[in-house]
């Protein structure tokens, strides 16, 4: 049986309080709700586009420690990120917390993704896989859907 | 009192899994051998098609199936066995009078009444029967205690109320509800009666003639039964008056190109092969359930869920929802500052299986104003010592985020 201290570690517990970036953007230009039926979380991600450039991001909603702290970890890495690196950054936590198959990152976001690692202790819990999944899904939706689409996470 | 250590020696899942805590009764039962070997023996032994078999096996099936129908019928006090038609669970019976009784009989303007503690399988139904129908869906309220409101309810009757649809017991709060005054008190405007009783049939005496609802809908799952067959109790006149829902074999008398008759209730709503051995395996349960004594498990049922109450009271920052004077073994609580989905972690890593979430009452968690909740509920096996597991592993969570 795995800790669950590994699961909620002080920073995930820290992001799931004090989470950063929760707030609506003023004038995004995409946003996507998240849904995850099972546990009723909800989450709003808001992107405000530069080109190719992730400008500003946030979230808004409510969730559980680990699906907040995912949200908050998630707006801190994709800040100034061009969409390359935001998928990129994506493919390989997706693949880290579902056991898929290793994903390499350029050096200038290796220390991006190793901020997420503390999230990655949910491999453990495959129930609980989603709740860190879900704000990523809502901002893969956003780039796709513009100012209108919603994700479900079940 | 029932003897809880005997009876957990009657149910092979704990022995395979030492230490579990199981509290999750009221989403799904667990499995006595008479019901698994019941209905690995029925395969073995006596199993073929039922009705309009000649040979002597498809005789012995149709006889086991139909024996399941007369045990139910008794379980329930019924007056008649065609007033049982199996079905595959609480959510298709509800299903099969919404359509099909709400085909016929609901018409615009009329109205329809819930309570504001229904599981969605007794309210999504309604609500799209309404709107096929173009009629109102009314919602009437339990109270702060978690006791429901008979006086908003009956101030919500009127002589446009075709149905009233409410829980025995709730999924969520433990509510038990007056069924027997709702049922008196719709009779009287003329509208029809249907219980769910998915809740209250493993735990309590039930007896739908003393109640005197129209429909009473149960799963057979959560009694202790398999998965996948459940029951509706119709009133025979009131079944009679319903149209067929699903169509097909079995439940016809004869067909032609341009015209078929249909049977009567029950095969009348039971198109198709039916779930033979669910049924052979319901009856096992119930007979089960019977040999324990349902006062006798009623009994156990109220003195843990005081119990529980109590323990769980004492909890600093857990906020039990309330489920009035006479809840029945399903508790609802919310720790502060921790969602439920990081409660049910917690407690799992203890070995104790509680449900999180909503539970299927999107609308009371609404009215509760929780995303959603962590829900302990019990059955026959489960003990004080579970109760006390289940409050070490909370106090255990609440240390996990209190650091």
């Amino acid at each position: 049986m795995m800790d669950l201290r590994e699961l909620y570690q002080d920073i995930i517990l820290d992001h799931g309080r004090h989470p950063r970036n929760r707030r609506a953007l003023d004038h995004p230009t995409h946003l996507a709700k998240g849904h995850n039926p099972l546990c009723g979380d909800r989450v709003t991600v808001y992107l405000a586009m530069d080109g190719d450039r992730i400008a500003d991001v946030s979230f808004d909603g409510r969730g559980c420690a680990i699906s907040t702290a995912s949200s908050s970890l998630m707006t801190e890495v994709l800040k100034g990120k061009t969409l390359d690196e935001a998928r990129l950054l994506f493919a390989r936590f997706h693949a880290e917390v579902t056991g898929g198959d290793p994903v390499e990152v350029p050096e200038e976001l290796a220390e991006d993704s190793e901020r997420l690692e503390p999230l990655t202790g949910v491999k453990a819990y495959p129930a609980r896989v989603k709740c860190a999944t879900l704000p990523w899904h809502a901002f893969e939706a956003a780039l796709k859907g513009g100012l209108g689409d919603t994700v479900k996470t079940e | 009192m029932i003897d809880v250590r005997a009876i957990r020696e009657e149910f092979p899942v704990f022995e395979r899994n030492p230490g579990l805590v199981f509290l999750d009764s009221g989403a799904s039962a667990q499995k006595p051998r008479a019901v698994i070997d019941g209905i690995a023996e029925f395969y073995r032994s006596d199993y073929a098609n039922v009705h309009r078999g000649v040979y002597g096996l498809s005789q012995r099936s149709t006889d086991a199936f139909e024996a399941a129908r007369e045990a139910t019928r008794a379980f329930l006090n019924a007056a008649d066995e065609r007033e049982i038609v199996f079905v595959r669970g609480a959510t298709e019976a509800i299903n099969l009078v919404a359509h099909a009784w709400g085909g016929k009989f609901l018409k615009a303007g009329d109205e329809v009444v819930i309570s504001d503690l229904e599981h969605h399988s007794n309210l999504v139904p309604w609500q799209m029967a309404c709107q096929r129908a173009g009629a109102t869906l009314r919602v009437a309220p339990t109270d702060e205690t978690g006791e429901f409101d008979l006086a908003a309810f009956e101030a919500l009757l009127s002589p446009k109320t075709r149905m009233v649809a409410v829980t025995h017991v709730s999924n969520v709060t433990g509510t038990m509800m007056p069924v027997e005054t709702i049922t008196r008190l719709a009779h009287q405007r003329g509208a029809m009666v249907l219980v769910d009783g998915c809740q209250a049939i493993p735990r309590m005496p039930v007896d739908v003639r003393a109640i005197g609802c129209d429909f009473y809908a149960f799963s057979g799952h959560k009694v202790y039964g398999p998965s996948g067959i459940g029951v509706l109790y119709g009133r025979y006149e009131a079944l009679d008056a319903i149209p067929p829902w699903e169509t097909g074999g079995g439940m016809i008398t004869s067909v032609e190109y341009a015209h078929t008759e249909f049977q009567d209730p029950p095969h009348r709503f039971e198109a198709g092969t039916p779930d033979i051995a669910g049924a052979v395996g319901l009856g096992k349960a119930l007979g089960f359930v019977e040999s324990l004594g349902r006062a006798a498990i009623r009994e156990h049922e109220v003195e843990l869920t005081g119990y529980a109450v109590d323990v769980l009271s004492r909890i600093p920052g857990l906020n039990l929802v309330k489920g009035g004077q006479r809840q029945m073994s399903v508790l609802s609580f919310n720790l502060d500052g921790v969602h439920p989905h990081d409660v049910g972690t917690v407690l799992d890593q203890h070995n104790v299986a509680v449900r999180v979430g909503h539970h299927c009452a999107q609308p009371l968690m609404d009215k509760l104003g929780v995303p959603g909740t962590v829900r302990a509920s019990f059955g026959i096996y489960n003990d004080r010592a579970d109760i006390d597991r289940l409050a070490a592993a909370i106090e255990a969570c609440r240390e996990m985020f209190s650091r």
